[in-house]
């Protein structure tokens, strides 16, 4: 060694300050949680508004509204079971676009990839009615995972050979798959007997129920992928790779990494996961698929997994805390009053707080959060002329 | 001269700046006479960029005055700095490539014809009227993105002249210089201070350069001032123990080379850059083992792509390279890290580092999926840890502790990080661009014994720099590229400076006035 690895004084320690594991939480979690407040503040406004129009100034209304929405969600077993399974499609969505924020793709195909998750299951649930539970599930799950799998390689393979930008592309895809829906279900795959246009009824690949409650097999898988996309992401060698072309494809390339195939391979993944949240759906609560299948469970997703900060455990706080409001809002609307639709305003509130996180932190002077979250950088840049790798 | 009986140009007095963890100025006091040139010499980190965005109106002090003349001041933003006539070039010019000179200089305070129209015409006279009175001849409408690194500088000065700047800050301004371009631009300076009674700050850590252009110099070490000299009265050995604090050895002691066999071939390679066009020319040269090839050149001339061509970066157009003899013209950066290839890239935030990742997983960044530090897809953190406190204790990476991020570290630490990584291991070739860019004297003093040291080991190094001196310093044999091509090979034993230097800025081809006009790089090599 030379003499400079013997210095005469070392160097006092550069300013990280260390945190300790409950300061990092709070520093992540201090955006979304204000963004959540906030956005109940302007719903309570919102409310307030609403009681004018009908005559009446009621200040107190919120409190009636947001306890009444508190006891619908978890004011009963029912409720709460009944919030969890609406988490259910949320959570594995929400993963879907987290998983590509951290590979610095702006997975906005959730939506679609949902959507052939649930056409591929309910395609082939109606064909496999007949056979035992045993083949029956695992195939029609199977089926939704890899066609919602299959609506993420395209855009993946798109963006790896072509360039073409992930946030075009799987807007478009999302368009073709609420029109394939369409044409299919209208068509090939509709079945004989019905009043309406719809996939044929499932049989023995309906999910399977536990506690006698609403609590599909779907739920336990989506609770059980929590754990195991936190350690993909960050114990594998792959979530390794992942992470490092999200955060510089210059240094992924440099290390030896192939960026174009971890694109691929992770929109694959998330197609994958958006589609076993179709899956679940059909499979688990709606037991069928019609030919005007809404949802907007797709787009949900990116709201979760920004207010989730793209990590699989704030995924899933999020996903319950929009499950519960989904859960809780008819109990609202029939004690208070108060239309269903306020829980749209109140999420699309959140969305707009966590996207102008830079106001946030600049009102309230947060020094914890200084910079701006990883994720929410991929959605700022990718704007359709983003660098691609 | 100053005028030491006159009072100050510019004082501040007892700044101190705490960010958490650290205290990045501690009571600094400095003085700035009319028309002084006046170095601020420091090791990266010691706090001379922090002292002066503070002067600048980036950082607010926690304590402490700035006086201008008789009066004090407060600066609460680059508008008041300017408004009082502080100016600031920053090291990473704040131009706009797209636009002309003379945009770029009136940006923000524009000259108006009438409400709605800009003064073109007046503005551009003023500004050839301005340049015309230190010697150089400004285009005012060429575009600046097509303007050699030297000639942007300039511009920079230029914008700090037309808002009449009577204190003007200049950041690491020889850091992209050619030895020609830095002597010119001490004497606009020079000029700037004689003549126009400007104060300058001239912010360093080149100890030469310090002592040549300054009036007088405060050195600056850990946020406090340390000694302030007169060049006179002083010299590189006591200047770099002030700055660093300890003795420092100044010259690497480079020992006699035992080249062995070629170890790398370069063969009439071709290489084009991003946008297609050719900027590396059939170019060929040997490194032996044991042998450290140093290649000079300012940058731009085509170093960047060659480097990523022989590194697996960037594809060749045409042309061989062999390692040890075996091809390795199409080999990816895994598979020549396999064959025992070392590479610091020029660019340590861009290549060399993830800056959000731990300390500990940069160290591991292209070993990440071999033993021990994986088994199959499961990676051990233990190992990984391990291996990342080893490098540290090894290469002395100053840091609290190997879980913080990359780019909490100081630039010497972070390229401490990439030297752990890449030379701590058996090594056949060493390819090191820019490997001491922007660090300070400790740092490259580390860097520079222990690339000598894996040459007595027995690998072949390939060092690029855009600092000639450190070519000069380390190199066995020295190839100058110009323009995308080799123009000459020298021993370095009997090279010389100043030939060199100007092969750099000419190619040996032009006359060395050419680089007194304002010679558009890009466009004629398109």
């Amino acid at each position: 060694m030379s003499a400079a690895a013997a210095p005469a004084d070392p160097a006092p320690a550069p300013p990280p300050p260390q945190q300790s594991f409950i300061g990092r939480a709070i520093a992540l979690a201090a955006v979304p949680f204000i963004a959540v407040v906030g956005a109940l503040v302007v719903g309570a406004v919102i409310i307030i508004a609403s009681s004018l129009a009908r005559g009446a100034f009621d200040l107190t209304l919120p409190l009636q509204a947001y306890a009444n929405l508190l006891e619908g969600a978890f004011g009963s077993l029912r409720g709460i079971i009944f919030s969890i399974v609406s988490a259910t499609p949320l959570i594995l969505g929400g993963m879907a676009v987290g998983l590509g924020f951290k590979a610095g793709l702006f997975n906005i195909g959730a939506q679609g990839q949902f959507l052939m998750g649930a056409l591929g299951s309910a395609a082939v649930g109606a064909w496999a009615a007949g056979e035992s539970g045993i083949v029956a599930v695992p195939a029609a799950i199977l089926a939704g995972a890899a066609l919602g799998a299959a609506w993420g390689f395209i855009p993946g393979a798109l963006k790896a050979w072509t360039g073409a930008h992930e946030v075009v592309t799987t807007i478009m895809l999302n368009f073709i798959a609420g029109a394939l829906i369409g044409y299919l279900i209208t068509g090939p795959l509709e079945a004989p007997g019905f009043s309406f246009s719809r996939t044929g009824p499932l049989g023995n690949a309906e999910l399977p129920t536990f506690f006698g409650t609403g609590i599909h097999l779907g739920v336990l898988i989506a609770f059980g992928l929590v754990p195991a996309v936190w350690w993909v992401v960050w114990r594998s060698t792959l979530g390794f790779e992942i992470r490092t072309v999200g955060a510089n494809p210059d240094a992924a390339r440099y290390a030896g990494m192939r960026p174009a195939m971890l694109t691929i391979l992770t929109l694959t993944l998330c197609g994958m996961l958006a589609g076993l949240a179709g899956a679940g759906q059909i499979l688990g609560v709606s037991h069928f698929m019609n030919a005007s299948y809404g949802t907007s469970i797709g787009f949900d997703s990116i709201s979760i997994a920004l207010l989730g900060r793209a990590h699989p455990v704030g995924i899933t706080l999020a996903a319950l805390l929009f499950g519960a409001m989904r859960a809780g809002s008819g109990l609202m609307q029939i004690e208070a009053g108060i239309p269903v639709e306020i829980i749209d305003v109140i999420q699309a509130t959140i969305l707009l707080f966590l996207a102008a996180d830079l106001v946030i932190r600049r009102l309230l002077r947060l020094r914890a959060v200084r910079a701006q979250p990883e994720e929410l950088q991929t959605v700022t840049k990718t704007y359709g002329g983003g660098a691609s790798s | 001269m100053t005028d030491a009986a006159r009072p100050a140009a510019l004082e501040m007095r007892g700044i101190t700046k705490r960010y958490p963890g650290v205290v990045a100025n501690d009571h600094i006091d400095l003085d700035v006479r009319p028309g002084e040139i006046h170095a601020l010499l420091g090791e990266n980190g010691a706090g001379k960029s922090t002292l002066m965005n503070i002067l600048y109106g980036l950082a607010e002090p926690d304590e402490g005055e700035i006086w201008l003349g008789d009066e004090p001041i407060e600066i609460h933003g680059p508008s008041d700095a300017i408004a009082r006539g502080i100016n600031m070039v920053h090291q990473h010019f704040m131009l706009v490539p797209v636009l002309t000179v003379a945009e770029n200089i009136l940006l923000g305070d524009e000259p108006m014809a009438n409400p709605i129209f800009l003064d073109r015409g007046a503005a551009h006279a003023q500004i050839r009227d301005l340049g015309a009175r230190f010697g150089f001849e400004v285009d005012p409408e060429a575009k600046v993105g097509s303007l050699s690194v030297g000639w942007q500088q300039r511009v920079e000065i230029l914008k700090a002249l037309y808002r009449s700047a009577s204190i003007l800050v200049l950041d690491e301004p020889t850091a992209v210089l050619t030895p020609q371009e830095t002597r010119e631009i001490f004497s606009v300076l020079r000029q700037l201070s004689r003549e126009m009674g400007t104060s300058v700050i001239f912010i360093s850590h080149k100890l030469n350069e310090v002592l040549d252009i300054a009036d007088r110099i405060t050195v600056i070490r850990r946020g406090r001032v340390v000694g302030t000299r007169t060049p006179s009265e002083t010299n590189e050995e006591d200047l770099a123990e002030l700055m660093v604090g300890r003795d420092v050895q100044l010259t690497v002691d480079r020992g006699e080379s035992n080249p062995g066999d070629v170890m790398l071939d370069v063969t009439d390679v071709r290489v084009a850059d991003d946008r297609g066009r050719e900027v590396v020319h059939a170019v060929s040269f040997q490194v032996r083992s044991g042998e450290i090839f140093g290649i000079a050149g300012v940058a731009g001339n085509g170093q960047d792509e060659l480097v990523e061509a022989i590194t697996g970066l960037r594809k060749t157009t045409s042309g061989r390279v062999t390692l040890a003899s075996r091809d390795i013209t199409a080999a990816s950066p895994r598979q020549l890290h396999g064959l025992g290839v070392g590479f610091v890239p020029a660019d340590r935030q861009r290549f060399g580092l993830v800056l959000s990742f731990p300390l500990a997983d940069n160290i591991v960044l292209n070993d990440y999926h071999a033993e021990p530090y994986a088994r199959g897809f499961v990676r051990e953190t233990v190992a990984i840890d391990a291996r990342a406190e080893a490098c540290v204790v090894e290469f002395d990476i100053r840091t609290p502790s190997i879980e913080v991020t990359a780019g909490t570290l100081s630039g010497g630490n972070q390229q401490k990080v990439v030297v752990a990584r890449e030379f701590g291991r058996d090594l056949r070739l060493l390819v090191l661009d820019q490997p001491t860019r922007g660090l300070d004297v400790g740092s490259v003093e580390f860097i520079h014994s222990e690339t000598i040291e894996r040459r007595t080991d027995g690998a072949a190094v390939l060092l690029v720099s855009a600092e000639l001196d450190e070519v000069l310093e380390l190199s066995d044999r020295i190839g100058v590229m110009y323009r995308g091509e080799i123009v000459a090979v020298v021993d370095a034993r009997q090279a010389d400076k100043e030939e060199i230097g100007l092969l750099m800025a000419t190619g040996g081809r032009v006359s060395p006035d050419a680089t007194k006009s304002m010679t558009t790089e890009t466009e004629q090599t398109s």
